[in-house]
């Protein structure tokens, strides 16, 4: 199987491992992460504002390369499946929006919102299985207590993500439990971490992942996983506490025994 | 034809602001066959039919035409009152220019335009009328109640006081209904069961009551005064007759891993039960998916200990078929599941429980003895929090859109009983408004906060998290304080929003009484006919219709009963004489209307027609009147256009829309 794949700018930069053991998790299970050209920012937030078209089109264009290729576009970073998943909810659905987009972006046919963006562990999810990928696994991360850390991005708006329950999440969960170990659940894993505000108020982002923190330890977590470099920074560069934070691709890959292949 | 009489009411204002009536009388004038127009302040009044009634006699008038309110308002008031003046009723129309024209408008030349076109419209076809002759139908003496709480329960005893037959048929083993589960009522704190008990003991004393527990509504047929009804007698596998209602087979049954839901699955029962030790009838039932001997044939303990021989593993389903002359939906409700609510952390932690648990677990027959405890670990709490609206008044589609009425005040009583009896333990109440209306109702609320010191805080709560140290930390904020808040708990507590009971869509469709989005049984007027269901001979009772507690919802169980006394008091009913009927020498007997009458009135005969000299049998589609109610479906089904509504005729309804188009 092959997917359209949207990496992303921090992908790029601070956060290359996430990108970088995913594609070596997906030739292990069997599918390929086909980039698509000329991808841009997705501008990491999504405009709230109801007129502003120039911030969504480069996700529109990102969606339309997806739609021409006809394949699924799979992304990994929380912001980037946000914005995109929101945008493309706007093509579909926001006449306005759709109609100003086409009128700019000049297609050869307009963009409807035609192409399914799917987060790298929907494709784990529900196009591999679990159960599949539990098969896959050869190191199985047996005896570690790992918390989910699901941030915002990842689950709300709800109805529009469709990614879980944005109030009780499990995919990550199910993720955890496939690689052999433990998933360790707390109230906090689906709070915010504080996102940008850590540009302006480092101490409000900083209480706000000691709350986090805390109560992931609290609840006996070795370590959290998560698939936002930008929650990923917070936690460890603003949270007091010491317990280690990694993306979700990184536990996969040594789960599926490809971690240590890599320079 | 003698002539028309057309009579344009002002409504006060309500029309005459938007309707220039005197132009819509003057346009009347001009119209074909009307020999007589005025207009009057309120036609409705004493003053305004007598004007009606003097013009069909002095000018002999052969139909009335009626601008006014809505039909469903007035029809039946203009009916009689052309009765009384020598007319036959059915030769008034109404033009509704009220509900249809003045109050949609608010420029008075279109409210006028549409309203003179209306009343043509109207003229026409009552000048195409014919006098109808309402037939007549029998009354069955006996009323079926359907739901056996308090609803049900003091509809029945009010119906049978009076001294006719009443049939009350429960879903679950005995009587109660949620009453049953309360542990103290609000605002006199006096034991729920103590005034509940000895109600459902004299309905079952009640020579003319007759209760069919376990059992369900499988079918209705019929019509007001003649409803024939299919009842579901659920195979109890105990014999009613023989059981003394020991209980021995309850303490031996083995198999006790089923939830009990009396006790909001908050302790078991054993697959043989009754639901409550004051359940009425005093006879368990076998729960099939949980004995071991109707599941694998292993055990039969209770068969060996029962004395009496009641136990009877090979009983079935049985159906019973009764007439009645009334009908009334009782069937409560239930609290909303909490799925959508996953931030108050009812699925992750055991301490945080819904308001009925909460009765259960301060009531001494439920599965604490009555002790406030923890559910996790059986501790005592020092710190409650109650969440108000839980899943009421919201604004998305997450929950109902309604209030749920009872829980500021249940609330309170929680409060107030918690504090009462652990003056130690610290109560918070988050709320968005305080709704105490009712009799004693603010007052008591004002003891919780002023006497027993009950912490109000008004304001939402956005989330509940479960802590390391098994406490719970309650976020919330402080609109008067417009503070953020962090309240540390050691339980939760819910006011979880009610809903009507699942089955009601059901027997609703049955009963073909109409439900609104919220799965309320609609009244046939929110004012002046609230206990009865648009539907002829079927009325309300209780929560089915709206949120009530109990002093509203005996109220209207009593007013439900007047309805029903008043319906069998009565040996005959007039039958609406509106009803379809198919011309045999053009029906071809295509069966097309039989399948979209939702009454069963259509059948067809084989009869022998005389067309045009040549005699020949023809199998022809005959309606009975007495189960027509007039829906008007078949008329348009009917290819051929044999089927006609009486008054409401093709040929009148062209008429009008020719008046309409003119």
């Amino acid at each position: 199987m092959k997917y359209s794949y949207y990496p992303g700018c921090t992908l790029r930069t601070k956060a290359k491992d996430l990108d970088t053991y995913a594609r070596k998790s997906a030739e292990v299970l069997g599918f390929e992460l086909e980039e698509i050209e000329n991808w841009q920012c997705c501008g990491g937030v999504y405009p709230l504002s109801s007129d502003e078209i120039a911030t969504k089109l480069s996700s529109v264009r990102a969606l339309n390369e997806a739609k021409v290729k006809g394949q699924q576009l799979v992304t990994l970073c929380s912001a980037c499946y946000h914005v995109l998943k929101r945008v493309n909810d706007d093509m579909q659905n926001v006449e306005d929006i759709r109609v100003k987009a086409n009128n700019y972006m000049k297609l050869d046919e307009p963009y409807m919102g035609e192409a399914k963006v799917l987060h790298f562990l929907e494709v784990l999810r529900d196009e591999i299985g679990f159960d599949e990928l539990k098969k896959k696994v050869v190191k199985p991360l047996t005896g570690k207590k790992i918390g989910a850390y699901y941030g915002c991005l990842l689950l709300r708006p709800g109805e529009i993500l469709g990614f879980d329950n944005p109030e009780n999440p499990t995919i990550i969960e199910d993720f955890i439990r496939a690689l052999g170990a433990e998933p360790v659940i707390y109230p906090y894993r689906n709070e915010c971490c504080g996102g940008y505000i850590s540009l302006k108020a480092k101490d409000l982002s900083a209480k706000m992942c000691d709350n986090i923190m805390d109560s992931a330890s609290g609840f006996g977590a070795d370590m959290l996983i998560t698939a936002c470099p930008l929650c990923q920074y917070n936690l460890t560069k603003n949270s007091k506490a010491t317990v280690p934070v990694y993306y979700f691709t990184e536990i996969l890959a040594e789960a599926l025994g490809v971690k240590g292949e890599e320079e | 034809m003698n002539g028309i009489g057309v009579f344009v009411c002002h409504c006060g204002s309500n029309i005459a602001a938007t309707v220039d009536v005197k132009k819509v009388v003057e346009m009347a004038k001009l119209e074909p066959g009307v020999v007589h127009a005025e207009e009057y302040q309120y036609m409705c009044s004493e003053a305004g039919q007598e004007r009606i009634a003097k013009a069909i006699r002095e000018k002999n008038l052969s139909g009335v035409v009626v601008c006014s309110c809505s039909p469903r308002m007035h029809e039946t008031t203009f009916r009689k009152c052309a009765e009384k003046a020598g007319l036959n009723p059915y030769m008034v129309e109404i033009a509704n220019l009220r509900e249809q024209c003045s109050w949609v408008h608010k420029d008075i030349n279109e409210g006028t335009e549409k309203a003179v076109i209306l009343t043509r419209a109207a003229i026409a076809k009552v000048s195409l009328n014919t006098s109808l002759v309402a037939g007549e139908s029998g009354v069955t003496k006996r009323a079926l109640v359907i739901g056996g709480g308090i609803a049900g329960i003091q509809t029945a005893l009010d119906i049978a006081d009076a001294g006719y037959e009443v049939d009350i048929v429960e879903k679950t083993p005995s009587i109660g209904g949620k009453m049953a589960q309360l542990d103290k009522t609000f605002p006199t704190l006096d034991c729920s069961a103590c005034i509940l008990t000895p109600k459902m003991v004299d309905a079952a004393a009640h020579e003319k009551i007759n209760i069919y527990s376990y059992s369900e509504v499988e079918k209705v047929s019929g019509f007001v005064g003649d409803f024939t009804v299919d009842i579901r007698k659920k195979a109890r596998y105990v014999d009613m007759n023989k059981c003394t209602g020991c209980g021995a087979c309850m303490e031996k049954c083995p198999s006790k891993k089923a939830l009990s839901e009396f006790n909001s699955g908050l302790n078991n029962r054993p697959a043989i039960y009754t639901p409550f030790a004051q359940a009425i009838p005093n006879v368990p039932v076998i729960d099939p998916s949980q004995c071991l001997k109707l599941k694998n044939d292993k055990c039969g303990l209770c068969a060996r200990v029962c004395q009496a021989g009641a136990i009877d593993y090979k009983q079935e389903d049985e159906i019973v078929t009764r007439k009645y002359g009334a009908i009334v939906v009782a069937t409560g409700f239930e609290v909303i599941k909490l799925d959508n609510y996953d931030e108050y952390a009812y699925s992750q932690s055991k301490d945080v429980i819904t308001s009925l648990e909460l009765e259960r677990i301060m009531n001494a027959a439920g599965p604490t003895k009555g002790h406030l405890e923890r559910l996790s670990d059986g501790k005592a709490p020092k710190n409650i929090v109650f969440i108000q609206c839980v899943g009421s008044r919201c604004a998305d589609n997450k929950g109902k859109s309604y209030c749920s009425k009872i829980c500021c005040m249940y609330t309170a009583k929680h409060a107030i009983l918690i504090r009462d009896k652990y003056p130690d333990v610290n109560v918070t109440v988050f709320y968005i408004d305080v709704r105490t209306p009712g009799k004693n109702f603010d007052e008591f609320y004002r003891r919780a906060v002023e006497e027993y010191g009950v912490n109000y805080v008004k304001g939402q709560v956005g989330k509940v998290t479960p802590e390391p140290n098994g406490k719970l930390t309650v976020h919330g904020v402080d609109l008067l304080d417009n503070k953020q808040l962090k309240v540390e708990a050691d339980m939760v507590v819910l006011a979880a929003a009610i809903e009507p009971s699942p089955e009601v869509r059901n027997i609703a469709t049955m009963l073909t009484a109409s439900i609104d989005t919220n799965n309320f049984i609609t009244e046939a007027h929110p004012k002046l006919r609230p206990v009865e269901s648009p539907t002829a001979g079927v009325f309300l009772s209780g929560v089915c219709q709206g949120p009530k507690d109990i002093p509203e919802t005996v109220s209207q169980a009593g007013a439900a009963a007047v309805k029903v006394i008043g319906l069998l008091a009565k040996d005959k009913l007039l039958t609406n004489p509106c009803t379809a009927k198919a011309d045999e020498l053009l029906c071809n007997g295509c069966s097309a209307c039989a399948n979209v009458c939702p009454y069963g009135a259509i059948s067809y005969e084989d009869k022998l027609i005389n067309d045009h000299g040549i005699r020949k049998t023809h199998r022809v589609a005959v309606v009975n009147s007495a189960l027509c109610q007039g829906c008007g479906a078949c008329t348009v089904a009917c290819p051929s256009g044999v089927m006609d509504l009486q008054g409401f005729s093709n040929r009148q309804i062209i008429a009008e829309v020719d008046a309409i188009c003119r």
